[in-house]
């Protein structure tokens, strides 16, 4: 019985060691390395055979030198707080696009919601990839939308939106939009229709029960929702590096930049460490609502 | 698209031959006559799985890396120069390279710069880095008398300030467009110090606003869509372009041009990674490539020249003929070949381009 209980607690931890706490040690150690030409392009590397004057010298070269390296230019926190504004109005956008969807998906007879419900899915059959390449020919100036807007009279020439901050925004939109309906969808469909009838019968115009009642107890969807989208769109390197143009500034790009034109790995680490540190903000927050949310169920 | 045309090709490769030896090539996308790679499998059996990419930084990350399982892989002589300094490449055993024989001695002289006594590579393709032009719409917005072969088209603020309405695309590579920029306000393009480097880059920020995008492959399909009107890219890379257009019969006509200040000449060498899976195959694939008739056909298909003496008589006449690829002596005295920078250097110069770029 004891067995059974140490294995049920333990497996998430077991999960978490392998799959956060060994990587982010092993991305911590080369943050605190050196640049060198070589194999791998850092040093100190651990010399086990050494024994434990290796083990000692491998520790004595590590250093915090690439931190501060990052505090000593604007570049770095440019681009976290870039990073930040891009994932927070896509945030915002995603909210406001997405919650009227599963609003709408809540309201439907059960017998469409499967439908409705797939066709939120549907997307993720097609490579991620392709989906946002599929942007460029949409959005670039012989696309379909410009052609579409010209021929329909309402610009003349057309509109350069590729390779601008509106096609990262209108790209991460587009990506993370089931991130936000799935949540918000289950919040809503769990509601009591009830609540809504009596609010009514109490003389609740419709437009006011939607403010006092169901706008609130969808609320841990909402937060759920724009979690999923804020911190993935965060760290996001595809989409602007597709749809992006070059003065698109995101964390995700420098941190490209530093592990492939400057093959410096060690401050690449560094940049993914503050990444990490940044996002852990937003993360305990949504622990922390999951966890009040459960209580508030029991 | 022709990356995804390759990608269905080489699956197609696979499923024929599965099951026999492989030999795994990494080499730039848009680089090779497709053919050539069915036939080496046609000859030897030994199953080809052949991978592009389309940057010296992606590919030197993954050799640096260690472990790549690639035999064959393609850089350019001043990042093939580092690589070799950090171990990772393996000697050619020459033994096994009969068609050694075939290589031109002029290029040879000059890859010895990166390579001395080309001990681990061959040159597979060298080129140019020069200017494409939409030769319609370049002349629509800067009239008849545009600079078409001078550096002054891109560096000149107030032409690419005009040539923005019709779209300019650059080389994502610094160690491309400084040298460009420092041989425009007349400074030694092979500059190694920061203080000189740093001149190119008043030069790079006063146009980049109206430069449309920085990217090393885009611009191709751009170009002969007619989606932009100049590129600043790689010789073989316009001609492509020039050729697509002309198939596609689009009234988009494209033209390379070697600029008159000077212009970067560049070696793409084929060397075999210290951990090869196979070096013998890759050995294999070397004097294959090296083989007159297969060196002429694939630089008939890319529009590049290529470091292989023998295999100019099979060249067609638009390739050896055209001075845009095999430059003529005048022209040839005015190409410089650039070092690769010390790391210090190089953070300041990606530093200085990702400025330049994002304003930043």
């Amino acid at each position: 019985m004891n067995l059974r209980r140490l294995f049920l607690i333990g497996t998430p931890y077991l999960w978490l060691l392998v799959f956060f706490l060994i990587p982010f040690v092993i991305v911590l150690k080369i943050a605190l390395s050196d640049y060198a030409i070589s194999i791998p392009p850092y040093t100190p590397t651990l010399d086990l055979s050494a024994g434990w004057e290796g083990v000692k010298s491998f520790f004595a070269a590590l250093d915090f030198e690439n931190f501060s390296f990052l505090a000593s230019d604007a570049l770095y926190w440019k681009a976290y707080l870039s990073s930040l504004q891009i994932a927070a109005i896509s945030t915002i956008i995603t909210l406001i696009v997405g919650y009227p969807i599963a609003y709408g998906m809540a309201q439907a007879s059960d017998e469409w919601r499967p439908t409705l419900m797939m066709l939120v899915i549907l997307p993720f059959w097609t490579s991620f990839l392709i989906r946002i390449y599929s942007w460029i020919g949409i959005l670039s100036n012989e696309g379909f939308l410009n052609q579409l807007l010209m021929w329909l009279g309402i610009i003349d020439t057309p509109l350069t939106i590729l390779n601008t901050n509106v096609a990262v925004y209108v790209g991460i939109v587009y990506a993370y939009l089931p991130f936000m309906i799935l949540p918000i969808y289950a919040a809503l469909e769990k509601l009591d229709g009830s609540l809504i009838e009596a609010a009514e019968d109490l003389g609740c115009s419709r437009a006011s029960a939607f403010w006092l009642i169901t706008l609130p107890l969808s609320k841990p969807g909402v937060i759920a929702g724009c979690f999923l989208v804020f911190i993935p769109a965060l760290g996001e390197f595809v989409i602007p590096s597709i749809l992006g143009g070059s003065s698109t500034l995101m964390i995700g790009k420098v941190l490209f930049e530093e592990f492939f034109s400057n093959r410096d790995w060690p401050v690449a680490s560094a940049v993914a460490v503050v990444l990490l540190l940044i996002l852990i903000v937003p993360i305990i927050l949504f622990q922390r609502n999951e966890q009040k949310q459960r209580e508030a169920n029991q | 698209m022709k990356v995804t045309g390759m990608t269905m090709a080489a699956a197609v490769l696979v499923a024929s031959v599965a099951g026999a030896e492989e030999v795994h090539v990494y080499n730039w996308s848009d680089y090779i006559d497709e053919e050539l790679l069915t036939k080496f499998e046609a000859e030897t059996g030994i199953k080809l799985i052949y991978d592009v990419f389309d940057s010296n930084e992606i590919l030197e990350t993954k050799m640096l890396a260690g472990s790549s399982g690639y035999d064959v892989v393609v850089p350019t002589g001043s990042f093939l120069q580092r690589q070799i300094q950090a171990g990772a490449f393996q000697k050619l055993d020459k033994a096994q390279l009969p068609n050694l024989a075939n290589m031109w001695d002029v290029i040879q002289e000059r890859t010895a710069k990166y390579d001395p006594d080309n001990e681990y590579s061959i040159n597979y393709m060298w080129g140019t880095t020069g200017i494409g032009i939409n030769v319609g719409k370049v002349k629509e917005v800067l009239g008849e008398d545009a600079p078409v072969n001078s550096l002054a088209l891109l560096f000149d603020p107030a032409n690419m300030e005009k040539l923005s309405q019709c779209g300019v695309h650059m080389l994502d590579a610094p160690t491309e467009l400084i040298p460009a920029a420092l041989k425009y306000i007349g400074e030694d393009p092979d500059a190694q110090d920061i203080e000189t480097i740093a001149k190119a880059e008043p030069v790079l920020t006063a146009i980049a606003p109206f430069v449309l995008k920085f990217h090393s492959s885009e611009y191709i399909n751009a170009l002969a869509n007619g989606d932009i009107c100049v590129a600043f890219g790689w010789s073989g890379d316009i001609l492509q372009a020039r050729d697509r257009a002309a198939e596609a019969n689009n009234g988009v006509e494209i033209e390379y041009h070697i600029p008159k200040e000077g212009a970067l000449m560049w070696f793409d060498q084929m060397a075999i990674p210290v951990d090869a899976p196979n070096p013998a195959a890759a050995h294999k694939f070397l004097n294959f490539i090296m083989d007159a008739r297969n060196a002429a056909a694939a630089s008939n298909y890319v529009y590049y020249a290529n470091g292989n003496k023998a295999s100019q008589e099979f060249l067609n006449e638009d390739v050896i003929g055209d001075t845009a690829i095999y430059p003529d002596a005048e022209t040839t005295a005015n190409l410089y070949t650039t070092s690769p920078y010390d790391p210090k250097v190089n953070r300041e110069v990606t530093r200085l381009w990702t400025k330049v770029k994002s304003g930043t």
